[in-house]
């Protein structure tokens, strides 16, 4: 979708970007990241034409970027930098339909389009749409701001450290927002950062800048799994591994199809299986494999009648489809070497252990 | 934001109870200077004499507002380097020309009259619109600035949607107090025959008639407060909501 080639960009004798060449595909978030005056910022002005090439070619959906006027190019291209720079003389409406406005698009469809744009990072229409920059907190600013590069639908959106200059509660709102309307929208988006953690939260593909150069452009995983040199391990950060927990889904971690017993499972029946697995304890599921309860082998030795009869309280359960991140965070507060995992509808799915998610982590180290 | 309004208006009403006393205290001393009846006796004059001032006025200012603005934002380029800069300082330099020089030399090369006058008018009155157009639209945000080149608007788009709009309301200032000096100025106007209050001002100085002088020094402040509070007016109105300090 946005292709650079050797794109080069040099100030008087200073080579700001260095002969890059990547290519994002269509739908997704790559993040460019690096130290500040790494050439990032530069690299992502380049694709609309704010800062103009010195040699190489950007094509964005194939066309070459110098076959359209710089004006026109930016029209079809989202913009938001991090000083928002919503228009301070015009409504927040107006703000978001300023390039439909530019395009001569009809106002009536442009309004309405503002206001469902509005709905979707949750700011009232009702209330907001004819109000002032001004009269909004940074966090609502920078929402209109990112709606405002929506407003005429574009299929590129350049991002310049958007979420930046916002508080860190806020951020993380914002971010997780972002990821929905994308989600939504699809769009393909370049997103300049200096946060890692950002990056990783954020990124389809990550592209590491180091004095203009680009140094290693891979997906958020592999980056951190196998930093290309000792700039990007020391970028990406000592503790690059527990990052990773937050790209990893707890489903891929877990052991699923686990064994599990019944209320009504004898207490004997349930120690052969325990011992068979040579678990200490075992989930007891409902009739149709809801996650009730556990017992424990310590418990259930020399022990009479049903499982039923000494099951106890899953001390906490995880969702299926949260990161592992959030799992160990579960297993270090509630003192687990071990969580059941469980989907929406709250049926048993499988167990997570810390020694699955080392042995996950693990792999990729063993692979390369 | 409420407190700040309610201090502001507070000290209105104070000043507006001095401006009553002030004129109240006025009012007795015109009574027993004998102004009152000077002014009655040349009402005729000063009716015909006010509207001349307010025609060099109008029009001075007019022909001001029409060139400063432009030269303003012309200055306020930054593709200028450090020409804009510089011809700004050189213009902050005519601030310091004295008006009755600036009058003079009009004179001494268009004649005497009325276009001479309004020529020096014009020209003193341009140097705080063109200063407070630089000043608002260089305090533009260059954020503001990136993101409407980012979105895909032309030079002339900025400069109409996003540079003018949020620098009116410096300019407006600027012009404000440029009409209040030109009030101000125009009696000086009838030393070159321009015409205006200035004739009774300095005929009463001349004949040492202090009734004839206040019936033209008292008209013209009038005039000056009245075009000041209808510019505060204008600038309250006409400057958008959102970059509006005072709305």
């Amino acid at each position: 979708m946005i292709r650079l080639e050797n794109v080069t960009k040099t100030f008087d004798s200073y080579m700001a970007v260095d002969n890059v060449s990547f290519e994002v595909p269509e739908g997704e978030i790559c993040v460019l990241l690096g130290p500040s005056g790494c050439g990032k910022t530069t690299t992502m002005r380049m694709i609309n034409r704010l800062t103009e090439l010195s040699s190489g070619r950007i094509l964005i959906g194939g066309r070459d970027i110098m076959e359209v006027g710089a004006t026109e190019l930016r029209r079809g291209i989202g913009y938001v930098i991090q000083q928002i720079g919503l228009f301070p003389n015009k409504t927040i409406e107006d703000n978001i339909c300023t390039v439909p406005d530019l395009l001569g698009m009809d106002r009536k469809a442009s309004r309405k389009r503002a206001h469902e744009l509005l709905e979707m990072v949750a700011l009232d229409p009702a209330v907001f749409a004819k109000r002032y920059p001004k009269q909004l907190s940074g966090g609502q600013q920078q929402r209109v701001g990112v709606i405002r590069a929506l407003a005429a639908d574009p299929p590129v959106l350049l991002m310049d450290e958007p979420f930046g200059a916002i508080d860190p509660i806020n951020r993380a709102v914002i971010q997780d927002e972002f990821l929905k309307l994308q989600s939504a929208l699809k769009k393909t988006v370049i997103f300049v950062s200096h946060d890692i953690d950002e990056a990783v939260k954020m990124a389809s593909r990550i592209a590491i800048f180091k004095s203009g150069k680009l140094v290693q452009y891979d997906t958020p995983d592999n980056i951190l799994a196998h930093p290309v040199d000792d700039f990007v391990a020391d970028f990406v950060g000592g503790d690059r591994t527990l990052k990773r927990l937050q790209l990893v889904k707890v489903a891929d971690a877990m052991q699923a199809d686990p064994p599990r017993v019944l209320a009504e499972t004898p207490v004997a029946e349930a120690l052969a299986l325990m011992q068979k697995h040579d678990h200490q304890s075992v989930v007891m599921t409902g009739p149709r494999g809801r996650a009730r309860g556990l017992v424990r082998r310590a418990q259930l030795q020399g022990a009479q009648g049903m499982v039923g009869d000494h099951y106890e309280r899953i001390p906490c359960t995880i969702q299926v489809d949260d990161t592992l991140r959030n799992a160990v965070s579960m297993m270090f507060s509630n003192d687990q070497t071990w969580l059941a995992c469980v989907d929406q509808d709250g049926f048993y799915r499988g167990y997570l252990t810390q020694r699955g998610i080392t042995h996950l982590l693990g792999a990729t180290y063993r692979d390369a | 934001m409420m407190k700040g309004a309610h201090l502001a208006n507070f000290s209105m009403q104070a000043l507006r109870l001095a401006g009553y006393a002030l004129i109240f205290l006025a009012g007795v001393w015109f009574h027993s200077s004998g102004a009152l009846e000077a002014m009655g006796a040349y009402g005729e004059d000063i009716r015909y004499l006010t509207v001349q001032h307010l025609q060099l006025t109008a029009i001075s200012g007019a022909l001001a507002i029409v060139i400063g603005i432009p030269i303003g934002v012309l200055l306020a380029r930054r593709s200028l380097g450090v020409l804009g800069p510089v011809v700004a300082q050189v213009v902050n330099l005519g601030t310091t020309i004295p008006t009755l020089a600036i009058l003079a030399l009009a004179m001494t090369v268009m004649g005497l009259g009325t276009p001479p006058a309004i020529f020096g008018l014009t020209v003193l009155t341009l140097l705080p619109i063109v200063l407070n157009t630089i000043a608002g639209i260089k305090s533009v945000p260059p954020a503001l600035i990136d993101a409407a080149r980012g979105m895909g608007m032309t030079a002339w788009q900025i400069l109409w949607k996003v540079e003018l709009p949020y620098a009116l309301f410096v300019i407006f200032a600027g012009i404000r107090t440029a009409l209040a000096i030109n009030i101000g100025t125009v009696p000086l106007a009838f030393l070159i025959g321009g015409g205006g209050l200035g004739e009774l001002i300095f005929t009463g100085i001349d004949l040492m008639e202090p009734g004839l002088l206040l019936a033209g020094a008292i008209p013209t402040a009038a005039l000056a407060v009245a075009v000041d509070l209808i510019g505060a007016q204008a600038q309250y109105w006409l400057v958008p909501k959102g970059i509006n300090p005072l709305r």
